[in-house]
C-alpha cells in the first residue's frame, strides 16, 4: 500500500523559508503571490492490505516521528 | 561527581564538554549512541553538533536513539541532565523540556560571543552564578529561536523556570539583544524539578582566560557544590 504524509507548519508557526520563498516569487514578478508556507512530504510504501491497521500506523509515525504536534499539522492520503 | 557524554553520529562538542567536564575534577565517561546501558552517572550530558546531520528535524532522531531510554529514565528519577545546543534540541525533542527550537528568525547560522542574563539561581547548574549574573558565552546554532505557545511561556516566567535570557553588555532584556528570534529572549530553560537544563549557548567553550574568558566555567563549579 502506498501513502503518502504532507506535513505543514501550524498557521500561527512563523516560517521564515516560505516568507523568503514568497518574496523571491514577488521579485520574478508574480505580483499576485498571496503566501507561501514551507512543509515536507513523505512517500510510504507500507506491507500491509487491511486499510484499518494501515491507517493505525501511519497515524502512529505520523505523531511519533514524523511531526513535532507543537509545530507541526500532518495530512494523509492513501493511494 | 561522574558523568557520561553521550556521543551520537555528528556530535561536534562531546570531547570539549569532556574537556571541560575533566578539568572541574568531573570523572567521565563517553557513551555511544548505540549502547543501551547508561553507566552510573550523577551527570548526563548530551552535546552540541549535528547529530545525524539533522535530518527531519534537529535532534528528532536522536531522540528515538537506543541510549535515550536510560536517559530519560535517568532524568525522571531527579539524575543530573544537561543538554547543551543540539543536546537542548534533543531535550525538547523527547519531551523532557517543553517547546521546541525553530530555525532562527533571520535563517542565518550565528556564531559568536552573546551576553546572557542568569535569570535562575537558584538550582544545581546555575548557583554560582549568584555573585556575577551577566555573562559572556558564544553561541553557534542554526536552530535557536525558542518557541512555544503563550501559555508554554507564561508556565515558564510564572515559575521561574528560565534559566538564561538573550541581554545586552549591561543585562537589559531588549529585542536588539535577541539574536535569533526567541520567545521572550530565552536561552535556556529547566525542567519542574529544576535537576534538567537545557541551553542554547556553549559554557565549554568559555572555561580558561586562553580562550578569552571564564563565565562558563562558573556552570561546571556549580555542578560539583550540588
Amino acid at each position: 500500500m502506498k501513502i503518502s504524509v504532507t506535513v505543514t507548519l501550524k498557521k500561527d508557526v512563523l516560517d521564515p523559508q516560505g516568507k523568503v520563498v514568497k518574496q523571491t516569487l514577488k521579485n520574478m514578478g508574480h505580483k499576485n503571490i498571496e503566501d507561501v508556507r514551507q512543509g515536507k512530504y513523505f512517500e510510504i510504501e507500507l506491507n500491509e492490505n487491511d486499510k484499518k491497521n494501515a491507517e493505525r500506523i501511519i497515524e502512529d509515525i505520523s505523531k511519533k516521528l514524523l511531526t513535532n504536534a507543537i509545530i507541526e499539522d500532518y495530512t494523509i492520503s492513501y493511494k | 561527581m561522574k558523568s557520561s557524554v553521550i556521543v551520537f553520529p555528528g556530535s561536534n562538542c562531546d570531547r570539549d564538554v569532556a574537556v571541560a567536564l575533566e578539568k572541574f575534577q568531573i570523572k567521565n565517561q563517553m557513551v555511544w549512541h548505540d549502547e543501551f546501558f547508561l553507566p552510573k552517572s550523577d551527570l548526563v550530558v548530551l552535546p552540541g553538533g549535528f547529530s545525524y546531520g539533522d535530518y527531519l528535524r534537529t535532534g528528532c532522531i536522536a531522540s528515538k536513539s537506543k541510549i535515550i531510554g536510560e536517559v530519560i529514565e535517568h532524568g525522571k528519577k531527579g539524575g543530573l541532565i544537561l543538554g547543551i545546543c543540539n543536546g537542548f534540541q534533543i531535550l525538547t525533542e523527547t519531551g523532557l523540556l517543553p517547546g521546541t527550537l525553530l530555525r532562527n528568525k533571520k535563517l542565518k547560522f550565528l556564531s559568536k560571543n552573546i551576553f546572557l542574563k542568569v535569570i535562575n539561581t537558584d538550582n544545581n547548574f546555575c548557583l554560582n552564578y549568584k555573585k556575577k549574573n551577566i555573562i559572556k558565552l558564544p553561541i553557534a546554532h542554526n536552530e535557536g529561536n525558542y518557541f512555544g505557545n503563550n501559555d508554554l511561556i507564561k508556565n515558564l516566567e510564572d515559575n521561574n523556570l528560565i534559566a538564561f535570557k538573550y541581554c545586552n553588555s549591561k543585562g537589559k532584556i531588549e529585542k536588539e539583544s535577541n539574536p535569533n528570534g526567541s520567545s521572550n529572549n530565552i536561552a535556556g530553560i529547566l525542567n519542574k524539578r529544576k535537576n534538567i537544563l537545557g541551553m542554547m549557548p556553549h559554557p565549554e567553550r568559555l572555561i580558561d582566560p586562553l580562550l578569552s574568558g571564564e563565565d562558563g566555567s562558573m556552570l561546571f563549579t556549580s555542578l560539583l557544590g550540588s
